[in-house]
């Protein structure tokens, strides 16, 4: 038996398992896939719109800068052409040249120089001690002399400040001199650090090198090597912007935009931390594990819950399948005995009718002369007449199995109550007095037939008589009966002062199979089937009980239909 | 004269038997069938029958098929079913086919006495007014 249990929990919890298993499977896939889906979708076409969102900004931005540096370089070709060395020579008017331009474009102009071909600076106006400086020796002008106009890198010089410097060779008299103008760096990298986007986000421009020309806000030497690998990569590969996401030395991923300025010398860069640019997508992201998450719970919670409670739904409907099979084999069992019962009560009443025949034929016999003198005359009398007697007896027992154990009749005729109940009380008279219970009637003489089967209510009301013999049997008791008419119903008062019936069980006596005797004892289906035929009458019937004071069965039938006008007429 | 000429028709011998002594001794005269095609052999022998005592459970031949047979073949014998145990409906049914009465068994002899005379006596009445049908007949014949 306890294998037995043990392995029908294990089959319950296999089952539970099963459930919960494929639930959760069902549920969290679709979910997982359609919101990875999404998710996945919505990167790519998010980071699309970033890229090309940054790649404008720089585009512009290069052509602005770009733009800066062409106007710069043409407004200083201008002065060469306009102007001879000579007149530029002349500090004064160089003094104005600068004036002029300042006035015209700001301070963007620092200062402005003559240079002859050896390098030695001829002329010059602008905020620093520089005449006469020599540069033969630099960087930018040996590059300058080499072509008609030059932008240099940004570099400190002999001012030790950062500076560039645009170039412009004129031939003068068969010789080389240069014109050059130092552009401010503060006004020029102005134009680089207003690319700022989002928190991270700045531009700065390197030269070919990898030197810094603008000032980058933030420390930027993590990422070095990704400049020079940029660089190389715009030597190599044709002329266009890039965008790349890199990792840094420090492990953080940035995004790099790109763009050649300046004929290819310098580099412009845009870099924004990924995570930054890609905020927007990192809350999405956020929400939706967040949501997955708590999705994924409720499901998993539910698919917990839900399962177990349809498997003790289904362990609890297979119990009282269980049981009822019992009780049904019961219930087979029980019709068997009757039967059985029946057939015997049949096969007895030959062989007692004959005997019972038998006494009286020699009851008849005494009655002849030759027996009168006997002197036992009287005591064989008196031991026919027991013999009688008892046979009777055992007809009238034969009588009762019979007529209960026989199919009910389901005919409907005019029933007299009151006579049916007398009836069966005569036949629960015996186990009544065993049990020490005393029958009381209160029956209305004048109580009008109602229309039923006569054994279907024999059913109901010797089952109620038996509950309460069956409750008061230890104890002894009274059972009382009355009978009256109440308005178009006749009324039927079972009423007993047994134990009473527990206030938990009260709502559950007419259920079938619900039984408070011990198993084999009731089938639980009397109080069922009473409720049965008692609706089927279109009566009612109810309980009232207050346990160990007393237990009412009230029985409504109502009157037929013609009877009912006839009383109301 | 007996009270009636009686055929006690019952499968259990010894009843049958004890009971056609019992009602010799009460003035009938009685014979006996142990079965339904018994009965209806002897009723075709025996022209005197008055009255036919009938049990109404029989092996074979049951007392309800043998009182449609006799009522058909002789129907002017009455019948008085016994039955083992009083059910409405056999006794219905036995009426309805034209059984005069019906008792339960076992029985109280003076009832029993008292449902053949009555049986007996119908049918002798039915029989008188047979006899004075026929003579009213040969008389108008005559006339």
């Amino acid at each position: 038996m306890t294998q037995k249990d043990g392995s029908t929990h294990g089959y319950y919890r296999s089952l539970t398992r099963n459930i919960v298993i494929l639930v959760i499977v069902v549920s969290i896939t679709p979910m997982i896939l359609v919101s990875g889906l999404l998710l996945y979708q919505f990167q790519n076409s998010y980071r699309e719109k970033i890229y090309a969102h940054l790649g404008e900004v720089v585009q512009k931005h290069k052509q602005k800068i770009d733009g800066f540096l062409k106007e710069r370089l043409d407004d200083i070709r201008f002065l060469t052409r306009t102007f001879t060395f000579e007149e530029l020579s002349q500090e004064s008017f160089l003094q104005d040249r600068l004036f002029t331009l300042q006035e015209e474009f700001g301070p963007v102009f620092v200062d402005l120089g003559v240079v002859n071909e050896r390098g030695i600076q001829m002329a010059y106006s602008g905020p620093f001690k520089l005449g006469r400086a020599l540069y033969s020796d630099a960087e930018w002008f040996k590059k300058a002399m080499t072509r008609e106009y030059f932008i240099s890198d940004v570099f400190l010089g002999l001012r030790g400040l950062p500076h560039f410097i645009i170039a412009v060779r004129e031939n003068w008299k068969g010789q080389s001199w240069i014109f050059r103008a130092t552009i401010d760096f503060v006004a020029f990298n102005t134009l680089v650090e207003n690319i700022r986007i989002g928190q991270t986000g700045f531009a700065f421009i390197v030269n070919k090198d990898g030197e810094f020309q603008t000032r980058s806000l933030l420390d930027v030497a993590a990422c070095k090597d990704i400049y020079l690998d940029l660089l190389s990569e715009g030597k190599a590969g044709e002329n266009k912007m890039r965008i790349v996401e890199r990792s840094d030395s420090t492990g953080k991923l940035n995004i790099l935009v790109a763009d050649f300025l300046k004929d290819n010398d310098w580099l412009l860069v845009y870099q924004q931390d990924s995570a930054d640019a890609f905020a927007d997508l990192g809350k999405a992201l956020r929400w939706a594990i967040l949501i997955n998450l708590v999705g994924g719970l409720a499901i998993l919670t539910m698919a917990f819950v839900l399962s177990r409670r349809i498997v003790k739904r289904i362990a609890e409907a297979d119990q009282e399948k269980n049981k009822m099979d019992e009780q049904i084999v019961e219930t087979g069992k029980l019709a068997s005995i009757g039967e059985l019962a029946a057939g015997i009560a049949h096969e007895i009443n030959n062989p007692v009718a004959i005997m019972v025949e038998e006494a009286a034929w020699i009851g008849d016999l005494l009655e002849e002369e030759e027996f009168k003198e006997s002197g036992n005359l009287d005591e064989f009398k008196r031991a026919l007449k027991q013999i009688r007697t008892q046979g009777k007896r055992c007809k009238d027992i034969t009588y009762k199995l019979l007529s209960f154990a026989r199919k009910t009749d389901p005919r409907e005729q005019d029933v007299q109550l009151n006579e049916l109940i007398e009836e069966l009380i005569a036949l629960s008279a015996q186990r009544a007095k065993y049990g020490n219970i005393t029958f009381k009637t209160d029956f209305q003489e004048t109580l009008p037939t109602v229309m039923v089967s006569q054994s279907e209510m024999q059913q109901v009301f010797l089952n109620l008589i038996n509950n309460s013999v069956d409750a008061m049997e230890k104890r002894g008791g009274v059972i009382e009966i009355k009978t009256r008419l109440e308005a178009n119903e006749v009324v039927i008062e079972v009423k007993d002062n047994g134990p009473g019936i527990a206030k938990a069980n009260l709502g559950r006596i007419f259920d079938p199979f619900f039984t408070t005797k011990p198993v084999g004892k009731g089938t639980g289906l009397g109080l069922s089937i009473c409720y049965g035929i008692i609706k089927k009458y279109e009566g009612e019937i109810e309980v009232h009980s207050v346990p160990e004071v007393e237990t009412t069965f009230r029985v409504k039938i109502p009157l037929s239909k013609d009877r009912t006008d006839l009383t109301s007429a | 004269m007996t009270i009636a000429n009686v055929l006690l028709v019952d499968d259990e011998v010894p009843f049958v038997e004890t009971m056609t002594k019992r009602l010799n001794k009460r003035d009938l005269q009685v014979s006996a069938a142990f079965s339904g095609a018994e009965a209806l052999e002897k009723l075709g022998k025996e022209r005197n029958v008055e009255v036919v005592i009938l049990d109404v459970k029989m092996p074979g031949m049951d007392g309800i098929e043998t009182l449609r047979e006799i009522k058909r073949r002789h129907p002017l014998v009455e019948v008085v079913m016994l039955t083992g145990h009083a059910t409405v409906e056999t006794a219905i049914e036995g009426m309805k086919l034209g059984a005069f009465d019906y008792l339960m068994k076992p029985c109280d002899m003076d009832i029993l006495i008292s449902k053949v005379g009555g049986a007996a006596a119908r049918r002798r009445e039915q029989e008188t007014k047979i006899v004075e049908a026929r003579i009213k007949e040969i008389t108008m014949r005559r006339a």
